[in-house]
């Protein structure tokens, strides 16, 4: 009975770890091997050499790259969790109704089910040199000029990705507030706490795993993207996911590898020490 | 607790410039999308017509959109049962303990938070390299499972930790096999949280760009299709048909919660309690 039991969980498993093996692991193994390979101009050849990673790190590029990406990641999560804390705290503390609560939460979850690439779209009409933005505040006098920053800029990037992103942090943390004790709250109000004193010593400690789970989210999203950086900058701006995107128009196959692995390891080295702070598996 | 403070109404306005922050940008290139013939990419609008959309409807300059769509919606409805099936397995093989479970679970996390174009690099490559045509149907099936799956296992997770373990055991206690049990208990139980893994599976693929992107071959998908007319098409007629399929997200979006409350009341006016153990 023990052993069959054993059986029948294998064979649910499997084609969970098929696929992942299949998609996942074999393409990530299949990255690492042609990072080793060298290229012409039109094809790719085996070989075991560190040309692509001495010249990835040889060069001044890479470096400004990665610095470019940690900068939208730290910035777009400051902003991401601002926002998405403030907007998961007032639906979780201050609607009482839960229908109320229902409605309201998946008004700010339904955006996440449509397309990306739309919603980047949608953009142009507000920041474009003639959009609503720069009409609206020539007619208010604030400027004379057209603001030339707000669209291809790191400005628009940076909106994107809050405006893309802002509900992983807000799903995850509602989540987590939804299941704090009401009693405790009451119980630091009648201990005299002021509503600010209950936050920061209550219900942020207590929200911490859903602040991280949308951390993780938030900052791998960002730091994987290509597209959005791509179409936000109009292609003036780099993070290493075009860094890889660029390779692989040029068909320099074995270069783009070698990047992905560098930025697969950052990726994986960040979450490591995020997953230090939260245990996924009990959170949900 | 108190009465509605200052501090409700600072948070409701914050709440209220978030969803206008949210929703405004497509409402805005929904109505943009009506502009008149002459009309620009931005405001003011130049008349109001129908023009953009008929654009689309007819034999058009801007690529093969029907065709893509098609493709987007097959894609979406195979990714969409492959994760629900897939998942509810893993689901309940997650429940028993068994040997490699750890890192199937890491895994699975990995795929969730893997740099999108790591998927499309690796797979697009190992099909190259074993002479295999890269096609929407395979390469790109797969490469967005990679997405759709850990969202559908992690739901699993949620559904499973709140299960309550007495109603399997009841069905046990009568005399059911393991597979009634599943069948006739447990499924009916989890059933709503299903059509929300549907609803992932579907949207997440119908709407994926970077696992797709070097995995679809020649034909494209909708979000390709639309990110190529991006470079070349400089009309409101980009307008037209991002308002066009961010309504067929919505309409797909409503079927599947008009589908849980239907589910919920039958269950309510059939007096069932089937459900109320998640």
């Amino acid at each position: 009975m023990f052993a069959n039991s054993k059986l029948i969980g294998w064979m649910q498993a499997a084609p969970l770890a098929v696929v992942l093996l299949g998609f996942l692991v074999a393409p990530i193994v299949m990255i690492v091997i042609v990072s080793f390979w060298g290229a012409t101009e039109y094809s790719i050849y085996p070989a075991f050499q560190f040309d692509n990673y001495a010249f990835l790190f040889g060069s001044e590029v890479t470096y400004r790259v990665f610095f470019a990406t940690f900068k939208y990641a730290f910035i777009t999560w400051a902003f991401t969790l601002s926002i998405g804390f403030t907007v998961a705290y007032f639906l979780a503390f201050h609607i009482k109704s839960q229908s109320t609560q229902i409605a309201l939460f998946l008004l700010c979850t339904i955006p996440f089910w449509t397309s990306n690439i739309i919603r980047m779209i949608s953009w142009i009409p507000f920041l474009g040199r003639n959009g609503i933005a720069n009409q609206t505040l020539i007619s208010w006098g604030v400027i004379d000029e057209p603001l030339e920053w707000l669209l291809y800029s790191d400005f628009s990037v940076i909106l994107a990705f809050v405006h893309l992103y802002t509900l992983f942090m807000v799903v995850p943390i509602f989540n987590t507030m939804m299941r704090i004790d009401k009693s405790l709250i009451e119980a630091a109000y009648d201990n005299g706490a002021t509503g600010f004193q209950t936050l920061r010593h209550v219900i942020i400690p207590l929200t911490k795993p859903g602040i991280m789970i949308g951390t993780i989210f938030v900052v791998t999203l960002v730091m994987g993207d290509f597209i959005t950086v791509r179409f936000m900058s109009g292609s003036q701006k780099a993070n290493v996911g075009r860094l890889i995107s660029n390779d692989i128009a040029l068909l320099q196959y074995p270069s783009a590898a070698a990047t992905a692995v560098v930025l697969l390891c950052t990726v994986l080295i960040v979450i490591g020490v995020l997953l230090r702070f939260v245990n996924i598996r009990k959170e949900l | 607790m108190e009465k509605r403070s200052r501090s409700f109404y600072v948070l409701a306005a914050f709440f209220t410039v978030f969803l206008i922050f949210l929703y405004g940008p497509t409402l805005t290139i929904g109505i943009l999308s009506f502009q008149g013939p002459q009309g620009g990419l931005t405001f003011p609008m130049n008349d109001v017509s129908l023009h953009w959309f008929r654009d689309l409807f007819e034999e058009q300059a801007v690529g093969d959109i029907w065709g893509a769509f098609r493709r987007s919606t097959a894609l979406g409805l195979m990714v969409m049962i492959t994760t629900v099936v897939v998942s509810v397995m893993a689901g309940l093989a997650f429940r028993k303990r068994f040997a490699g479970a750890g890192v199937l679970f890491y895994l699975a996390i990995t795929s969730l938070v893997i740099p999108s174009i790591l998927i499309s690099l690796g797979v697009g490559l190992i099909f190259n390299q074993l002479g295999l045509k890269v096609h929407w149907a395979s390469s790109g099936f797969g490469a967005q499972l990679t997405w759709t799956l850990p969202f559908g296992l992690l739901i699993m997770f949620a559904v499973f930790n709140r299960f309550d373990k007495s109603y399997e055991e009841a069905a046990r206690d009568q005399g059911a096999t393991a597979w009634q049990t599943i069948r006739h208990v447990v499924l009916p139980i989890i059933a709503p949280s299903l059509i929300g893994v549907a609803l992932f599976g579907f949207t997440l693929s119908y709407d994926e760009f970077a696992r797709t992107l070097l995995t679809a071959g020649s034909y494209n998908t909708l979000p390709l299709e639309i990110f190529g007319m991006t470079t070349n098409v400089t009309t409101p007629v980009i307008y037209a048909l991002g308002t066009l399929t961010t309504l067929f997200s919505l309409v797909i979006i409503g079927l599947f919660l008009l589908t849980v409350w239907i589910m919920g009341k039958r269950r309510a006016r059939q007096g069932s309690d089937a459900g109320k153990g998640v």
